[in-house]
């Protein structure tokens, strides 16, 4: 199990989507179809439907509070969002999007957790626990 | 959270539901950040273009708007995705243009001032030392903290609606000394000249030492930043490393509160080199040039009027498209100094509103065979490689020049 210093939202089940590098939505992704775009980025090509986003951080761009509503709305969103470090645009945007968020996550989720791994995300307590 | 007995009051809906559910998503922001409570803003930018937040964020603005939610606070809109005088062939989708210009009608019935500027403080609003804002441009947020004193955090689309129509923000990062005070000292010894290497300075900052709590303090061995090299530093930290607050020595008002803790800070030194190679690490100069883009932040009428200097009237090479993306007050101040008629001259394009960026260019990409942007910014060489551009980042003569030949040298 692993704790987070702050959180908010409902618990939520989904599959572990580790990037390893600070995340943005309008710098990493293709926001009409939910992948990951960027190029040269280690998740190129991969979805984020469903999944549970586990990252160290994040990069900056306003775009991040809006992008997570209209993706959300897609089908297309995110189910959670657990970061090392975060910023207000993250944390707006996931509570407007009501996607559970966490920040200040133990760091040794990103050597632990790997992508396709079930998360169970419980923002009542801050914990993220490794199902499967 | 402590509320005042106006915030009970809101709280409870009495300033009606848009209100009332907006403010408790600023108690959960509030609470997640520790705020203890919220500060009154004077002044809100809000980013709400249409390409960005879909069809659910023009839905909830559309449902403010018919509710007759009004905004109590001044606000003005940040750059949408409608560009005046855009040529044809640059334009994004009649869809895309007509929702956007539904979500903008939306934000005018709210009281939203449609100004499309990414940069406030050189255009619509100069904000006083120490007055609470809530700005939604990153890099706009981060000037303004630092060379103004102002005081705001980065304030996203839904939340600087909710500060718009609450008047207040909840009391947490920049708006609080200590949050503000000097977290690392960077010594800079590479020698900073062209708004290029100001954007790659902090980038390589924003990379290196990241994250919203980081709080960069500069000493350099030989600089005199102008206000224009400050918002491209400013831009480049908060889009690279989410930073949103720095000091300057000798130039931003708080540094000197600060000088005297930076031996206890850790250090980071930028050489030569190091401006250099991060400018290169973006690929080479080589080969033909068929686009070359100008502006994110906006540009100033001093960095059109310096294009045009450049350019020795001379003009673009007609294989070559240059864009330049600047705001409606500055275009109308180039055009009264006739700083406009003479970019147009050379075949330059000026985007009036917009970011080039917001403009669907993956869509343009594939329609007009672009496939790479030279550009002197490192905001929009960073926001352009999702949409499958390749970037080139250059000082901004070697841009003109790659545009005059339509090649590199």
């Amino acid at each position: 199990m692993y704790r987070a210093a702050r959180a908010w939202g409902p618990c939520v089940e989904g599959c572990a989507l580790v990037v390893p590098l600070a995340f943005s939505p309008r710098y990493d992704l293709d926001r009409a179809n939910g992948t990951f775009a960027r190029i040269g980025h280690p998740c190129y090509g991969e979805s984020i439907a469903g999944c549970i986003l586990v990252c160290p951080g994040v990069q900056g761009g306003v775009a991040g509070g809006w992008a997570l509503l209209a993706m959300k709305a897609r089908g297309i969103g995110f189910a959670g969002l657990v970061f090392g470090s975060v910023n207000p645009v993250m944390v707006q945007g996931a509570i407007a999007a009501e996607i559970p968020v966490l920040a200040g996550i133990d760091a040794r989720i990103f050597d632990e957790v790997s992508t396709g791994m079930t998360l169970l995300v419980d923002p009542s307590d801050g914990s993220v626990l490794v199902l499967s | 959270m402590h509320l005042s007995r106006e915030e009970l009051a809101i709280a409870r809906g009495d300033r009606g539901l848009p209100a009332k559910v907006l403010f408790e998503q600023q108690m959960a922001v509030g609470e997640f950040f520790g705020a203890e409570r919220f500060v009154p803003v004077s002044h809100v930018h809000l980013c709400a273009d249409y390409e960005v937040m879909g069809d659910a964020g023009a839905a909830m603005i559309a449902e403010l708007a018919d509710g007759g939610a009004r905004l109590c606070v001044s606000a003005t809109g940040s750059a949408g995705c409608l560009a005046g005088d855009l040529d044809e062939r640059f334009a994004p989708s009649a869809h895309l243009l007509a929702r956007e210009g539904e979500v903008q009608q939306n934000l005018r019935r709210l009281g939203v001032l449609s100004v499309g500027t990414c940069s406030p403080a050189q255009n619509v609003y100069v904000p006083r030392f120490g007055e609470h804002l809530a700005w939604g441009d990153t890099g706009a947020v981060a000037f303004a903290n630092a060379v103004l004193g102002a005081r705001s955090n980065f304030e996203s689309g839904p939340a600087a609606l909710a500060a718009a129509l609450t008047g207040r923000t909840p009391a947490y990062g920049f708006h609080l000394d200590r949050h503000r005070a000097a977290t690392l000292h960077v010594h800079v010894m590479a020698e900073v000249h062209d708004v290029a290497d100001w954007g790659a300075l902090g980038a390589l900052v924003g990379l290196r030492a990241g994250g919203y709590s980081c709080v960069p303090y500069f000493e350099f061995d030989e600089a005199q930043p102008t206000a224009d090299d400050l918002k491209q530093l400013a831009a480049a930290l908060a889009c690279y490393g989410s930073i949103a607050m720095f000091h300057v020595a000798g130039v931003t008002p708080e540094a000197h509160l600060h000088h005297e803790a930076l031996a206890s800070l850790p250090h980071e030194e930028v050489s030569e080199s190091d401006v250099v190679s991060y400018l290169e690490s973006y690929g080479p100069s080589v080969g033909g040039v068929d686009l070359v883009v100008f502006g994110a932040p906006h540009l100033s009428l001093a960095e059109m009027e310096t294009l045009v200097r450049l350019l020795e009237g001379r003009r673009v090479a007609a294989t070559c498209t240059v864009l330049v993306s600047t705001s409606v007050m500055q275009r109308a101040a180039a055009q009264s100094a006739g700083i406009l008629d003479a970019l147009h001259g050379a075949g330059v394009n000026v985007l009036t509103g917009t970011n080039w960026y917001n403009t669907e260019i993956g869509a343009l990409r594939e329609r007009l065979g672009w496939s790479r942007v030279v550009t002197n910014s490192a905001q929009l060489a960073n926001a352009v490689g999702a949409q499958g551009y390749k970037a080139v980042l250059i000082a901004t003569h070697a841009c003109v020049e790659a545009a005059v030949r339509g090649r590199f040298a």
